[in-house]
């Protein structure tokens, strides 16, 4: 099964070229890794799943992309962005109390029935492996909780929303070890249940958790193989070069 | 020649200091002064009563209700117009060239000198819109005046929600205005009452605007309907300042007091508010 097939992207910010050509499949039920130096394009090709991208003024986009085999463009933006849900590289809380935070997604759908709301509230906090953590304090402000709760505070949100695909966009960047994995913990968890694509710097991170790997130098992709045989015995010498650090 | 470090350090820090100097100076002596001889003509009646024997005696009771009107019909029509065209500019407008012109034309409409506003209140409301001299022309050339201070206030608050907000909200599929309703507009209330609150004193200090559209010279009953004409603390400052011959000088000055004071007491709203809500500032 493939979530996303994407042929031939080519991106544009003015005059610069972000990704060039770009065809790859995400398969349903499997965490992606995207690993490659900085610029080399990894989070613009993830802001384009979710449509993300198209609040950049100066974008420019070639190809298609194909989201349970339907154009993106085609699809109602925010019931794409319901089902493709996206957790940011920092922490990003929602100036709102942690019960407000997590009920924003499914309140912006229009339900407001009380009852309703604090049970899809608990179910994606537990989900997100941070219930036992907050339960007594939803009221407090989303800002109170650790760096680390926060980020597990923001995947519950996105996971309150319901989605198919949840984005990884360097999720851990800001977080220190023990946090990162209790993180990437959650994430293999909801692996059962979710397709993830997962864009990281850590080159670690990516053979820790993710299915298969896809390694983008700049703005093309070089190599996408399973985790295993990237990181054993890749086709690409430049692939063998970043994860042994070379460069990076 | 070689230069002395703490020499030049201590003349810059003199020139710096003089300067500072020479704007508080004249600004702490004016509240002095006006403080000094407009105490004494404070009391009940100089505060409740109409003015008597030819503005010569009595209170300033209508110009305070005048002025009260003005300043309230003035938000009641600049606030929501600024603050939608705010968001239009900040949140949907796409940087053109012409939205470029839009936003520069606003930012100088607030250099244009308020007897002009004045005038186009005359040519507008009072003759083409047949409102006559009435409160209703005068709060409308008013909000006109007010209008850019708070669609430029209303912008920068605007634009100072972090954009990662929006993405947040956007990206959990809310849409375009469930986003600018629930999560920019919120965070951007204390810089658009700010905005709000030093356009109101701006409109009720003016005279110029209200001197053709609304300004009476003496009236000395309250105004019934948005079509009468009214008294206003600055027109009658200026009225029993130059028009009207020996006027006691506590008057003209507590005329000027009651006047700052109620400039003063919107500034310092607007920074209690601002520093209340900042408080609860997360980010």
């Amino acid at each position: 099964m493939v979530t996303f097939s994407v042929k031939d992207l080519n991106i544009w910010f003015g005059t610069t070229q972000a990704l060039k050509d770009v065809s790859l499949d995400v398969r349903t039920h499997e965490i992606l890794s995207v690993i490659g130096p900085s610029n080399s394009g990894k989070t613009t090709f993830l802001r384009t799943l979710n449509r993300l991208n198209a609040l950049h003024l100066h974008l420019k986009m070639k190809g298609a992309v194909l989201f349970e085999n339907k154009d993106i463009f085609k699809i109602d933006l925010e019931l794409l962005r319901r089902k493709v849900g996206m957790v940011f590289a920092l922490p990003l809380p929602l100036p709102l109390s942690i019960f407000d935070n997590v009920a924003f997604g499914i309140r912006m759908q229009g339900i407001k029935d009380k009852k309703r709301l604090a049970a899809s509230v608990e179910e994606a906090l537990k989900e997100a492996h941070i219930w036992s953590e907050v339960k007594d304090r939803l009221n407090e402000s989303a800002f109170k909780l650790s760096g680390g709760q926060q980020q597990r505070l923001c995947i519950a949100r996105t996971l309150a929303v319901k989605p198919e695909v949840i984005l990884f966009d360097e999720p851990c960047s800001g977080l220190d070890p023990i946090s990162t994995a209790r993180v990437e913990e959650t994430m293999v968890k909801i692996k059962q249940k979710y397709t993830i694509v997962l864009v990281t710097n850590n080159v670690k991170q990516a053979a820790r958790v993710g299915d298969r790997t896809a390694f983008f130098l700049n703005g093309t992709l070089i190599e996408l193989d399973s985790t295993h045989k990237i990181f054993t015995t890749p086709s690409d010498t430049r692939t063998n070069d970043y994860i042994v650090g070379k460069f990076g | 020649m070689k230069r002395n470090p703490h020499l030049t350090q201590k003349i810059a820090f003199f020139l710096l200091l003089l300067a500072t100097l020479l704007i508080v100076v004249p600004v702490g002596l004016i509240v002095v002064i006006i403080i000094q001889k407009g105490l004494p003509a404070m009391n009940w009646q100089f505060l409740t009563d109409i003015p008597r024997q030819g503005m010569r005696a009595g209170g300033i009771f209508p110009a305070i209700v005048g002025t009260a009107y003005l300043v309230g019909g003035a938000i009641i029509f600049a606030l929501p117009i600024g603050l939608l065209a705010a968001i239009y500019l900040s949140e949907y407008s796409k940087e053109n060239i012409l939205s470029r012109i839009i936003k520069l034309a606003i930012i100088n409409l607030s250099g244009v000198p308020s007897v002009v506003y004045g005038l186009f209140g005359l040519a507008l409301f009072v003759v083409f819109f047949k409102f006559g001299a009435s409160i209703l022309s005068g709060a409308l050339t008013l909000g006109i005046m007010i209008l850019p201070i708070i669609i430029t206030s209303s912008r920068e608050a605007l634009e100072s929600v972090p954009d990662s907000f929006r993405e947040v909200s956007l990206s959990l599929g809310a849409s375009k205005w469930q986003t600018i309703r629930h999560i920019v507009l919120p965070n951007a209330i204390p810089g658009i009452l700010t905005g709000t609150i030093l356009g109101l004193g701006r409109a009720a200090g003016e005279t110029a605007p209200i001197l053709f559209t609304v300004a009476a010279f003496y009236l000395p009953q309250l105004p019934g309907s948005i079509f009468d004409q009214a008294m206003a603390l600055p027109y009658h400052l200026y009225v029993i300042s130059t028009q009207v011959p020996n006027v006691d000088e506590k008057i003209r000055y507590g005329t000027a007091l009651v006047l700052v004071l109620l400039v003063l007491f919107m500034n310092l709203m607007a920074i209690i508010i601002r520093s209340k809500l900042r408080k609860n500032k997360k980010w």
